[in-house]
Protein backbone atom coordinates (compact mmCIF):
# COMPACT_ATOMS: atom_id res chain seq x y z
CA UNK A 1 0.00 0.00 0.00
CA UNK A 2 2.89 2.59 0.59
CA UNK A 3 3.61 2.47 -3.19
CA UNK A 4 0.44 3.55 -3.84
CA UNK A 5 0.59 6.27 -1.01
CA UNK A 6 3.29 7.94 -3.13
CA UNK A 7 0.75 8.18 -6.19
CA UNK A 8 -1.10 11.19 -4.16
CA UNK A 9 -4.15 9.45 -2.33
CA UNK A 10 -6.71 12.08 -1.54
CA UNK A 11 -9.68 10.31 -0.35
CA UNK A 12 -10.78 13.72 1.20
CA UNK A 13 -11.66 15.22 -2.65
CA UNK A 14 -13.95 11.60 -2.48
CA UNK A 15 -15.68 12.41 1.08
CA UNK A 16 -15.91 16.07 0.58
CA UNK A 17 -19.30 16.19 -1.35
CA UNK A 18 -20.86 13.98 0.99
CA UNK A 19 -20.05 15.48 4.03
CA UNK A 20 -20.75 18.82 3.06
CA UNK A 21 -24.22 17.94 2.18
CA UNK A 22 -24.61 16.39 5.58
CA UNK A 23 -23.18 19.07 7.43
CA UNK A 24 -25.50 21.60 5.80
CA UNK A 25 -28.74 19.48 6.27
CA UNK A 26 -28.23 17.81 9.72
CA UNK A 27 -25.51 19.39 11.68
CA UNK A 28 -26.12 22.86 10.95
CA UNK A 29 -29.66 22.29 11.99
CA UNK A 30 -28.90 20.49 14.65
CA UNK A 31 -26.72 23.30 16.09
CA UNK A 32 -29.44 25.74 14.93
CA UNK A 33 -32.16 24.03 16.99
CA UNK A 34 -30.18 24.11 20.16
CA UNK A 35 -29.57 27.91 19.67
CA UNK A 36 -33.23 27.87 18.96
CA UNK A 37 -33.90 26.09 22.23
CA UNK A 38 -32.43 29.01 24.41
CA UNK A 39 -34.64 31.74 22.84
CA UNK A 40 -37.93 32.89 23.32
CA UNK A 41 -39.24 32.87 19.71
CA UNK A 42 -42.70 32.68 18.81
CA UNK A 43 -43.01 33.12 14.64
CA UNK A 44 -46.24 35.45 15.42
CA UNK A 45 -43.81 37.61 17.67
CA UNK A 46 -40.76 39.69 17.47
CA UNK A 47 -37.35 38.25 16.55
CA UNK A 48 -36.17 35.65 18.77
CA UNK A 49 -34.81 36.71 22.39
CA UNK A 50 -32.19 34.86 24.09
CA UNK A 51 -34.05 32.95 27.29
CA UNK A 52 -30.82 31.12 28.56
CA UNK A 53 -32.94 27.94 29.66
CA UNK A 54 -36.20 29.31 30.28
CA UNK A 55 -37.94 26.60 28.06
CA UNK A 56 -36.22 23.88 29.37
CA UNK A 57 -37.78 24.65 32.83
CA UNK A 58 -40.83 25.57 31.44
CA UNK A 59 -40.78 21.75 30.19
CA UNK A 60 -40.08 20.54 34.15
CA UNK A 61 -43.54 22.16 34.51
CA UNK A 62 -45.77 21.21 31.65
CA UNK A 63 -47.64 18.06 32.61
CA UNK A 64 -48.79 17.92 28.86
CA UNK A 65 -44.67 17.17 28.12
CA UNK A 66 -44.46 14.45 30.78
CA UNK A 67 -47.33 12.93 29.32
CA UNK A 68 -46.35 12.70 25.97
CA UNK A 69 -42.84 11.32 27.51
CA UNK A 70 -44.84 8.58 28.70
CA UNK A 71 -46.73 7.88 26.22
CA UNK A 72 -43.59 7.85 24.25
CA UNK A 73 -41.80 5.53 26.28
CA UNK A 74 -44.92 2.67 26.70
CA UNK A 75 -45.64 3.06 22.92
CA UNK A 76 -41.97 2.23 22.28
CA UNK A 77 -41.66 -0.09 24.86
CA UNK A 78 -44.75 -2.43 24.30
CA UNK A 79 -44.30 -2.05 20.25
CA UNK A 80 -40.78 -2.96 20.09
CA UNK A 81 -41.19 -5.95 22.61
CA UNK A 82 -44.12 -7.16 20.72
CA UNK A 83 -42.03 -6.49 17.01
CA UNK A 84 -39.27 -8.45 18.54
CA UNK A 85 -40.62 -10.98 20.02
CA UNK A 86 -42.57 -11.59 16.90
CA UNK A 87 -40.41 -10.86 14.35
CA UNK A 88 -37.83 -13.65 15.94
CA UNK A 89 -40.88 -16.03 15.74
CA UNK A 90 -41.71 -15.91 12.12
CA UNK A 91 -38.02 -15.72 11.24
CA UNK A 92 -37.05 -18.76 12.66
CA UNK A 93 -40.63 -20.01 10.98
CA UNK A 94 -39.45 -19.02 7.58
CA UNK A 95 -35.91 -20.25 8.51
CA UNK A 96 -37.54 -24.30 8.13
CA UNK A 97 -37.29 -25.20 4.75
CA UNK A 98 -40.08 -25.06 2.67
CA UNK A 99 -41.37 -24.45 -0.96
CA UNK A 100 -42.21 -21.01 -1.70
CA UNK A 101 -39.65 -18.65 0.59
CA UNK A 102 -38.34 -16.26 -1.82
CA UNK A 103 -42.43 -15.73 -2.18
CA UNK A 104 -42.94 -15.48 1.27
CA UNK A 105 -40.12 -12.73 1.67
CA UNK A 106 -41.76 -10.90 -0.89
CA UNK A 107 -44.86 -10.98 1.42
CA UNK A 108 -43.52 -10.25 4.70
CA UNK A 109 -42.05 -6.92 3.30
CA UNK A 110 -44.90 -5.51 1.86
CA UNK A 111 -46.21 -4.17 5.71
CA UNK A 112 -42.74 -2.74 5.46
CA UNK A 113 -42.37 -1.07 2.25
CA UNK A 114 -45.76 0.76 1.88
CA UNK A 115 -46.00 4.14 3.12
CA UNK A 116 -46.89 4.53 6.42
CA UNK A 117 -49.55 7.25 5.92
CA UNK A 118 -51.12 4.82 4.18
CA UNK A 119 -50.51 2.18 6.36
CA UNK A 120 -52.33 4.23 9.01
CA UNK A 121 -54.72 5.03 6.71
CA UNK A 122 -55.77 1.02 5.92
CA UNK A 123 -56.04 0.97 10.11
CA UNK A 124 -58.27 4.15 10.37
CA UNK A 125 -60.62 2.21 8.18
CA UNK A 126 -60.62 -1.35 9.86
CA UNK A 127 -60.74 0.46 12.90
CA UNK A 128 -63.62 2.43 12.22
CA UNK A 129 -66.04 2.43 15.34
CA UNK A 130 -69.53 2.18 12.72
CA UNK A 131 -67.91 0.30 10.10
CA UNK A 132 -64.92 -1.18 10.44
CA UNK A 133 -63.78 -4.82 9.88
CA UNK A 134 -62.51 -5.37 13.16
CA UNK A 135 -65.65 -4.50 14.96
CA UNK A 136 -67.95 -6.56 12.65
CA UNK A 137 -65.62 -9.64 13.39
CA UNK A 138 -65.13 -9.69 16.58
CA UNK A 139 -68.77 -8.99 17.00
CA UNK A 140 -67.92 -5.77 19.12
CA UNK A 141 -68.63 -2.58 18.96
CA UNK A 142 -66.02 -0.45 20.37
CA UNK A 143 -64.94 3.25 19.26
CA UNK A 144 -60.90 1.82 18.77
CA UNK A 145 -59.71 5.09 17.77
CA UNK A 146 -61.95 7.65 19.79
CA UNK A 147 -61.42 5.19 23.35
CA UNK A 148 -58.73 6.82 25.60
CA UNK A 149 -57.78 3.33 26.70
CA UNK A 150 -57.91 1.52 23.28
CA UNK A 151 -56.27 4.28 21.12
CA UNK A 152 -52.93 4.10 22.24
CA UNK A 153 -53.32 0.20 21.78
CA UNK A 154 -54.82 0.53 18.25
CA UNK A 155 -51.72 2.62 17.26
CA UNK A 156 -49.16 0.10 18.77
CA UNK A 157 -51.37 -2.77 17.22
CA UNK A 158 -50.74 -0.77 13.90
CA UNK A 159 -47.13 -0.63 14.06
CA UNK A 160 -46.28 -3.57 15.42
CA UNK A 161 -48.25 -4.77 11.69
CA UNK A 162 -45.94 -2.62 10.16
CA UNK A 163 -42.69 -2.76 11.86
CA UNK A 164 -42.24 -6.80 12.72
CA UNK A 165 -41.36 -7.85 8.81
CA UNK A 166 -38.24 -5.27 9.36
CA UNK A 167 -37.34 -6.92 12.45
CA UNK A 168 -38.77 -10.64 10.77
CA UNK A 169 -36.33 -10.15 7.79
CA UNK A 170 -33.16 -9.44 9.46
CA UNK A 171 -33.36 -11.98 11.99
CA UNK A 172 -34.08 -14.72 8.94
CA UNK A 173 -30.90 -13.46 7.64
CA UNK A 174 -28.87 -13.88 10.66
CA UNK A 175 -30.49 -17.21 11.13
CA UNK A 176 -29.61 -18.56 7.57
CA UNK A 177 -26.27 -17.10 8.23
CA UNK A 178 -25.67 -19.88 10.85
CA UNK A 179 -23.54 -22.90 9.26
CA UNK A 180 -26.46 -25.97 8.79
CA UNK A 181 -23.30 -28.17 10.18
CA UNK A 182 -23.77 -27.28 13.92
CA UNK A 183 -27.63 -28.03 13.56
CA UNK A 184 -26.48 -31.64 12.16
CA UNK A 185 -23.79 -32.31 14.31
CA UNK A 186 -25.60 -31.24 17.06
CA UNK A 187 -28.84 -33.33 16.14
CA UNK A 188 -26.60 -36.32 16.27
CA UNK A 189 -25.55 -36.04 19.55
CA UNK A 190 -29.30 -36.20 20.35
CA UNK A 191 -30.18 -32.47 20.45
CA UNK A 192 -33.87 -31.96 20.20
CA UNK A 193 -35.81 -28.59 18.67
CA UNK A 194 -35.18 -26.73 22.52
CA UNK A 195 -31.70 -27.88 22.94
CA UNK A 196 -31.13 -26.80 19.22
CA UNK A 197 -32.69 -23.06 19.80
CA UNK A 198 -31.18 -22.76 23.12
CA UNK A 199 -27.38 -24.09 22.63
CA UNK A 200 -26.90 -22.85 18.72
CA UNK A 201 -29.72 -20.26 17.49
CA UNK A 202 -30.02 -18.29 20.36
CA UNK A 203 -26.08 -17.48 21.33
CA UNK A 204 -25.35 -16.49 17.59
CA UNK A 205 -28.49 -14.64 17.13
CA UNK A 206 -28.39 -12.80 19.89
CA UNK A 207 -26.16 -9.79 18.71
CA UNK A 208 -28.19 -9.02 16.14
CA UNK A 209 -31.14 -9.64 17.82
CA UNK A 210 -30.11 -6.38 19.75
CA UNK A 211 -29.56 -4.36 16.87
CA UNK A 212 -33.02 -4.72 15.91
CA UNK A 213 -33.94 -3.90 19.05
CA UNK A 214 -31.67 -0.97 19.21
CA UNK A 215 -32.97 -0.36 15.41
CA UNK A 216 -36.45 -0.72 16.08
CA UNK A 217 -36.77 1.59 19.63
CA UNK A 218 -34.92 4.65 18.37
CA UNK A 219 -37.80 4.36 15.02
CA UNK A 220 -40.53 3.72 17.65
CA UNK A 221 -39.50 6.61 19.91
CA UNK A 222 -39.75 9.25 17.17
CA UNK A 223 -43.12 8.05 15.97
CA UNK A 224 -45.02 10.63 14.46
CA UNK A 225 -46.32 9.77 10.84
CA UNK A 226 -48.67 6.75 12.15
CA UNK A 227 -50.08 8.45 15.17
CA UNK A 228 -50.73 11.90 13.12
CA UNK A 229 -52.88 10.01 10.90
CA UNK A 230 -54.20 7.50 12.74
CA UNK A 231 -55.66 9.97 15.89
CA UNK A 232 -53.45 12.98 15.92
CA UNK A 233 -52.89 12.92 19.84
CA UNK A 234 -56.00 12.52 20.57
CA UNK A 235 -58.60 11.29 22.26
CA UNK A 236 -57.67 13.70 25.52
CA UNK A 237 -53.94 13.72 24.15
CA UNK A 238 -53.61 10.05 24.94
CA UNK A 239 -51.84 8.92 21.91
CA UNK A 240 -49.64 12.36 22.53
CA UNK A 241 -46.38 10.83 21.42
CA UNK A 242 -43.10 13.89 21.69
CA UNK A 243 -42.78 13.83 18.35
CA UNK A 244 -46.43 15.05 17.96
CA UNK A 245 -46.50 17.31 20.84
CA UNK A 246 -43.14 18.86 19.38
CA UNK A 247 -44.79 19.21 16.26
CA UNK A 248 -47.94 21.27 17.41
CA UNK A 249 -46.02 23.53 19.77
CA UNK A 250 -44.05 24.60 16.47
CA UNK A 251 -46.70 24.35 13.81
CA UNK A 252 -49.97 24.81 15.17
CA UNK A 253 -48.60 27.01 18.00
CA UNK A 254 -45.64 28.68 16.18
CA UNK A 255 -43.85 28.70 20.00
CA UNK A 256 -40.03 27.85 17.84
CA UNK A 257 -38.19 28.86 21.44
CA UNK A 258 -40.29 26.14 23.44
CA UNK A 259 -40.53 23.52 20.51
CA UNK A 260 -37.24 23.20 19.94
CA UNK A 261 -36.75 22.68 23.20
CA UNK A 262 -38.99 19.54 23.09
CA UNK A 263 -37.32 18.59 20.05
CA UNK A 264 -33.89 18.90 21.42
CA UNK A 265 -35.09 16.28 24.18
CA UNK A 266 -36.73 14.11 21.65
CA UNK A 267 -32.87 13.87 19.73
CA UNK A 268 -31.21 13.76 23.48
CA UNK A 269 -32.82 10.55 24.30
CA UNK A 270 -32.28 9.12 20.67
CA UNK A 271 -28.40 10.32 21.08
CA UNK A 272 -28.24 7.93 24.18
CA UNK A 273 -29.36 4.95 22.39
CA UNK A 274 -27.78 5.33 19.13
CA UNK A 275 -24.20 5.71 21.52
CA UNK A 276 -25.08 2.25 22.74
CA UNK A 277 -25.50 1.22 19.45
CA UNK A 278 -22.16 2.21 18.11
CA UNK A 279 -20.07 2.03 21.05
CA UNK A 280 -21.36 -1.80 21.20
CA UNK A 281 -20.82 -2.12 17.18
CA UNK A 282 -16.92 -0.76 17.97
CA UNK A 283 -16.57 -3.37 20.30
CA UNK A 284 -17.46 -6.16 18.05
CA UNK A 285 -15.55 -4.73 14.83
CA UNK A 286 -12.14 -4.49 17.48
CA UNK B 1 -47.54 -33.75 10.47
CA UNK B 2 -44.70 -31.32 11.57
CA UNK B 3 -44.65 -30.62 7.77
CA UNK B 4 -48.33 -29.31 8.05
CA UNK B 5 -48.06 -27.72 11.01
CA UNK B 6 -45.19 -25.58 9.04
CA UNK B 7 -47.42 -25.02 6.43
CA UNK B 8 -50.21 -23.46 8.54
CA UNK B 9 -47.97 -21.16 10.51
CA UNK B 10 -46.67 -20.35 7.24
CA UNK B 11 -49.87 -18.97 6.06
CA UNK B 12 -51.14 -17.59 9.07
CA UNK B 13 -47.63 -15.10 8.80
CA UNK B 14 -49.13 -14.58 5.19
CA UNK B 15 -52.46 -14.12 6.46
CA UNK B 16 -51.12 -11.48 8.78
CA UNK B 17 -49.57 -9.44 6.63
CA UNK B 18 -51.78 -9.04 3.64
CA UNK B 19 -54.94 -8.76 5.05
CA UNK B 20 -55.26 -4.96 6.10
CA UNK B 21 -53.96 -4.96 2.22
CA UNK B 22 -56.63 -7.14 0.93
CA UNK B 23 -59.17 -5.32 3.18
CA UNK B 24 -58.04 -2.12 1.24
CA UNK B 25 -58.32 -3.30 -2.15
CA UNK B 26 -61.70 -4.69 -1.28
CA UNK B 27 -62.80 -1.12 0.06
CA UNK B 28 -61.35 0.84 -3.20
CA UNK B 29 -63.63 -1.13 -5.30
CA UNK B 30 -66.68 -1.35 -3.49
CA UNK B 31 -69.77 0.97 -4.70
CA UNK B 32 -69.90 3.80 -2.91
CA UNK B 33 -73.45 2.84 -1.22
CA UNK B 34 -71.95 -0.26 0.13
CA UNK B 35 -68.74 1.16 2.53
CA UNK B 36 -71.48 1.67 5.39
CA UNK B 37 -72.91 -1.69 5.15
CA UNK B 38 -71.09 -5.06 6.51
CA UNK B 39 -72.20 -7.73 6.26
CA UNK B 40 -71.62 -8.91 3.34
CA UNK B 41 -67.56 -9.09 3.17
CA UNK B 42 -67.40 -9.23 -0.46
CA UNK B 43 -69.01 -6.46 -2.48
CA UNK B 44 -72.44 -7.43 -4.46
CA UNK B 45 -70.39 -5.87 -7.61
CA UNK B 46 -66.96 -4.20 -8.29
CA UNK B 47 -67.00 -0.67 -9.53
CA UNK B 48 -63.46 1.82 -9.93
CA UNK B 49 -65.60 4.72 -9.68
CA UNK B 50 -63.45 5.24 -6.47
CA UNK B 51 -60.36 5.28 -8.57
CA UNK B 52 -61.98 7.43 -11.15
CA UNK B 53 -62.54 10.39 -8.76
CA UNK B 54 -59.68 10.23 -7.09
CA UNK B 55 -57.47 10.33 -9.74
CA UNK B 56 -59.51 13.36 -11.16
CA UNK B 57 -61.06 14.98 -8.58
CA UNK B 58 -58.27 15.94 -7.28
CA UNK B 59 -54.49 17.14 -8.47
CA UNK B 60 -53.43 13.82 -7.71
CA UNK B 61 -51.58 13.29 -11.09
CA UNK B 62 -49.15 16.29 -9.98
CA UNK B 63 -48.34 14.94 -6.81
CA UNK B 64 -47.36 11.80 -7.89
CA UNK B 65 -45.44 13.16 -10.14
CA UNK B 66 -43.88 15.30 -7.17
CA UNK B 67 -43.14 12.10 -5.26
CA UNK B 68 -41.31 10.60 -8.25
CA UNK B 69 -39.08 13.73 -8.83
CA UNK B 70 -38.33 14.02 -4.89
CA UNK B 71 -37.62 10.54 -4.48
CA UNK B 72 -36.19 9.83 -7.97
CA UNK B 73 -33.96 13.00 -7.48
CA UNK B 74 -32.89 12.60 -3.41
CA UNK B 75 -31.71 8.44 -4.57
CA UNK B 76 -29.91 10.19 -7.34
CA UNK B 77 -28.07 12.40 -5.17
CA UNK B 78 -27.79 9.56 -1.98
CA UNK B 79 -26.43 7.38 -4.37
CA UNK B 80 -23.59 9.75 -6.39
CA UNK B 81 -22.36 11.69 -3.20
CA UNK B 82 -22.69 8.19 -1.54
CA UNK B 83 -20.80 6.16 -3.67
CA UNK B 84 -17.74 8.16 -3.79
CA UNK B 85 -17.45 8.57 0.22
CA UNK B 86 -18.05 5.09 0.58
CA UNK B 87 -15.36 4.52 -1.78
CA UNK B 88 -12.91 6.63 0.24
CA UNK B 89 -13.98 5.08 3.60
CA UNK B 90 -13.49 1.29 2.58
CA UNK B 91 -10.49 1.59 0.04
CA UNK B 92 -8.65 5.24 0.33
CA UNK B 93 -7.76 4.13 3.66
CA UNK B 94 -8.71 7.85 5.16
CA UNK B 95 -7.85 8.41 8.37
CA UNK B 96 -10.58 8.45 11.45
CA UNK B 97 -12.67 5.96 9.09
CA UNK B 98 -14.21 4.77 12.25
CA UNK B 99 -15.24 7.74 13.77
CA UNK B 100 -16.75 9.15 10.36
CA UNK B 101 -18.64 5.96 9.85
CA UNK B 102 -20.06 6.78 13.23
CA UNK B 103 -21.18 9.89 12.77
CA UNK B 104 -22.98 9.07 9.61
CA UNK B 105 -24.89 6.32 11.32
CA UNK B 106 -25.52 8.91 13.74
CA UNK B 107 -26.88 11.21 11.61
CA UNK B 108 -28.80 8.50 10.29
CA UNK B 109 -30.40 8.32 13.32
CA UNK B 110 -31.30 11.71 13.89
CA UNK B 111 -35.04 12.20 14.61
CA UNK B 112 -36.82 14.10 11.62
CA UNK B 113 -38.61 16.49 14.12
CA UNK B 114 -35.56 17.39 16.04
CA UNK B 115 -34.33 18.60 12.28
CA UNK B 116 -37.60 20.19 11.02
CA UNK B 117 -37.67 23.77 13.21
CA UNK B 118 -34.46 24.60 11.73
CA UNK B 119 -34.64 23.51 8.31
CA UNK B 120 -38.29 25.37 7.88
CA UNK B 121 -36.83 28.59 8.58
CA UNK B 122 -33.71 28.43 6.40
CA UNK B 123 -36.00 27.14 3.65
CA UNK B 124 -38.12 30.13 3.83
CA UNK B 125 -35.23 31.85 4.27
CA UNK B 126 -34.05 30.39 0.58
CA UNK B 127 -37.15 31.52 -0.28
CA UNK B 128 -37.78 27.74 -1.19
CA UNK B 129 -40.79 27.01 0.54
CA UNK B 130 -43.22 24.90 -1.19
CA UNK B 131 -40.83 23.95 -4.07
CA UNK B 132 -39.14 20.26 -4.66
CA UNK B 133 -35.75 21.79 -4.34
CA UNK B 134 -36.78 22.16 -0.64
CA UNK B 135 -37.77 18.29 -0.54
CA UNK B 136 -34.93 17.40 -2.30
CA UNK B 137 -31.96 18.61 -0.19
CA UNK B 138 -33.63 17.82 2.99
CA UNK B 139 -34.28 14.39 1.72
CA UNK B 140 -30.64 14.11 1.79
CA UNK B 141 -30.45 14.55 5.39
CA UNK B 142 -31.48 10.85 6.02
CA UNK B 143 -31.17 9.07 2.23
CA UNK B 144 -27.20 10.22 2.26
CA UNK B 145 -26.21 8.67 5.70
CA UNK B 146 -28.46 5.73 4.77
CA UNK B 147 -26.52 5.09 1.37
CA UNK B 148 -23.27 6.24 2.99
CA UNK B 149 -24.11 3.09 5.31
CA UNK B 150 -25.17 0.30 3.20
CA UNK B 151 -22.88 0.72 0.61
CA UNK B 152 -19.88 0.84 2.98
CA UNK B 153 -20.72 -2.48 4.05
CA UNK B 154 -20.88 -3.39 0.18
CA UNK B 155 -17.53 -2.01 -0.76
CA UNK B 156 -16.07 -3.87 1.90
CA UNK B 157 -17.01 -7.08 0.80
CA UNK B 158 -14.90 -6.46 -2.21
CA UNK B 159 -11.05 -7.36 -2.08
CA UNK B 160 -8.75 -4.14 -1.20
CA UNK B 161 -6.36 -5.82 -4.08
CA UNK B 162 -8.50 -4.54 -6.79
CA UNK B 163 -8.02 -0.99 -5.96
CA UNK B 164 -4.50 -1.27 -5.25
CA UNK B 165 -3.89 -3.72 -8.53
CA UNK B 166 -5.47 -0.76 -10.23
CA UNK B 167 -3.47 2.07 -8.80
CA UNK B 168 -0.69 -0.29 -9.55
CA UNK B 169 -1.51 0.05 -13.47
CA UNK B 170 -1.90 3.44 -13.77
CA UNK B 171 -5.15 4.24 -12.79
CA UNK B 172 -6.09 7.49 -11.15
CA UNK B 173 -7.72 6.93 -7.76
CA UNK B 174 -10.99 8.22 -10.10
CA UNK B 175 -10.49 6.25 -12.59
CA UNK B 176 -10.36 3.19 -10.67
CA UNK B 177 -13.50 4.13 -8.73
CA UNK B 178 -15.31 4.54 -11.73
CA UNK B 179 -14.00 1.98 -13.71
CA UNK B 180 -13.13 -0.98 -11.68
CA UNK B 181 -15.08 -0.42 -8.09
CA UNK B 182 -18.37 0.90 -9.27
CA UNK B 183 -19.26 -2.17 -11.90
CA UNK B 184 -18.33 -4.86 -9.17
CA UNK B 185 -20.29 -2.71 -6.58
CA UNK B 186 -23.26 -2.52 -9.59
CA UNK B 187 -25.70 -5.12 -6.78
CA UNK B 188 -24.71 -3.30 -3.90
CA UNK B 189 -25.57 -0.22 -5.90
CA UNK B 190 -29.49 -1.25 -7.06
CA UNK B 191 -30.07 -2.69 -3.12
CA UNK B 192 -28.92 0.95 -1.29
CA UNK B 193 -30.81 2.50 -4.51
CA UNK B 194 -34.19 0.83 -3.83
CA UNK B 195 -33.52 1.00 -0.27
CA UNK B 196 -32.95 4.83 -0.44
CA UNK B 197 -35.97 5.22 -2.82
CA UNK B 198 -38.65 3.76 -1.19
CA UNK B 199 -37.82 4.94 2.57
CA UNK B 200 -38.06 8.75 0.79
CA UNK B 201 -41.09 7.86 -1.30
CA UNK B 202 -42.90 6.79 1.95
CA UNK B 203 -41.56 10.02 3.75
CA UNK B 204 -44.40 12.24 5.33
CA UNK B 205 -42.76 15.00 7.93
CA UNK B 206 -40.76 16.87 5.59
CA UNK B 207 -43.22 16.87 2.89
CA UNK B 208 -45.76 18.10 5.42
CA UNK B 209 -43.73 21.60 6.70
CA UNK B 210 -42.20 22.54 3.46
CA UNK B 211 -44.70 21.80 1.22
CA UNK B 212 -48.37 24.14 0.67
CA UNK B 213 -49.99 23.49 -2.47
CA UNK B 214 -50.12 20.47 -5.33
CA UNK B 215 -46.76 22.73 -6.74
CA UNK B 216 -44.69 20.66 -4.48
CA UNK B 217 -46.92 18.44 -1.99
CA UNK B 218 -46.52 14.25 -2.25
CA UNK B 219 -48.96 11.79 -2.33
CA UNK B 220 -48.44 10.44 1.63
CA UNK B 221 -49.06 14.17 2.37
CA UNK B 222 -51.95 13.99 -0.08
CA UNK B 223 -53.35 11.00 1.41
CA UNK B 224 -53.05 12.03 5.09
CA UNK B 225 -54.48 15.58 4.41
CA UNK B 226 -57.40 13.79 2.48
CA UNK B 227 -60.30 16.43 2.01
CA UNK B 228 -63.13 15.35 3.08
CA UNK B 229 -65.74 18.04 3.99
CA UNK B 230 -68.82 15.84 5.45
CA UNK B 231 -67.58 12.62 5.99
CA UNK B 232 -64.70 10.92 4.94
CA UNK B 233 -64.52 9.71 1.62
CA UNK B 234 -63.16 5.87 2.74
CA UNK B 235 -63.47 4.66 -0.94
CA UNK B 236 -61.01 7.26 -2.54
CA UNK B 237 -58.68 7.69 0.22
CA UNK B 238 -58.14 3.68 -0.28
CA UNK B 239 -57.88 3.80 -4.12
CA UNK B 240 -55.53 6.23 -3.91
CA UNK B 241 -53.57 4.42 -0.94
CA UNK B 242 -53.15 2.27 -3.26
CA UNK B 243 -52.27 4.47 -5.98
CA UNK B 244 -49.10 5.01 -4.24
CA UNK B 245 -48.52 1.78 -2.91
CA UNK B 246 -48.13 0.56 -6.16
CA UNK B 247 -44.63 1.48 -7.07
CA UNK B 248 -43.59 0.03 -4.02
CA UNK B 249 -45.60 -2.96 -4.54
CA UNK B 250 -43.72 -3.49 -7.82
CA UNK B 251 -40.42 -2.76 -6.77
CA UNK B 252 -40.71 -5.73 -4.00
CA UNK B 253 -41.83 -8.22 -6.03
CA UNK B 254 -39.14 -7.59 -8.93
CA UNK B 255 -36.61 -7.04 -6.03
CA UNK B 256 -37.52 -8.23 -2.69
CA UNK B 257 -33.78 -10.72 -2.67
CA UNK B 258 -31.85 -7.15 -3.28
CA UNK B 259 -33.97 -4.89 -0.95
CA UNK B 260 -33.30 -7.98 2.24
CA UNK B 261 -29.86 -7.49 1.14
CA UNK B 262 -29.46 -3.77 1.65
CA UNK B 263 -31.10 -4.28 4.88
CA UNK B 264 -29.38 -6.57 6.37
CA UNK B 265 -25.85 -5.37 4.98
CA UNK B 266 -27.54 -1.43 6.94
CA UNK B 267 -27.96 -3.55 9.74
CA UNK B 268 -25.28 -6.46 10.21
CA UNK B 269 -22.24 -6.06 9.00
CA UNK B 270 -21.43 -3.13 10.56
Amino acid sequence: MKRVHRFGERPAVFLAPALAVLALVTLFPILYVLWLSLQRYSLIGGAPEYAALDNYIRLLGDARFWNALGTTLYFTAVSVALEVALGLGIALLLAQAFAGRGAMRAIVLLPWAIPTVVAARMWEWMYNGDFGVINYLLGTEINWLGNPYWAIHAAIAMDVWKATPFAALLLLAGRLSISQDLYQAARLDGAGPWRLFRHITWPLLRPLLFIVLIFRTIDAFRVFDAIYVLTGGGPANTTETLSIYAYKVLFQALEFGYGSALAIVVFVCIAAVTAVYVRLLQRTLS
Amino acid sequence: MRQLSRYVGVLLVALYCLAPLAWQLLTSLRPAGELTTLPPLLPTRFTLEHYASALTGHPFARMLLNSFIAAGAATAIALAFGSAAAFALTKMRARGVGLLLGIVLATSMFPPIATVSPLYLVINALGLRDSLAALILTYASFALPLAIWVLANFLRQLPDELYAAARVDGCTPLQAFWRVILPLALPGLTATGLLVFIVAWNEFLYALTFTATERARTVPVAIALFPGLHEIPWGEIAAASLVVTLPVLVLVLQFQRRIVAGLTAGAVKG
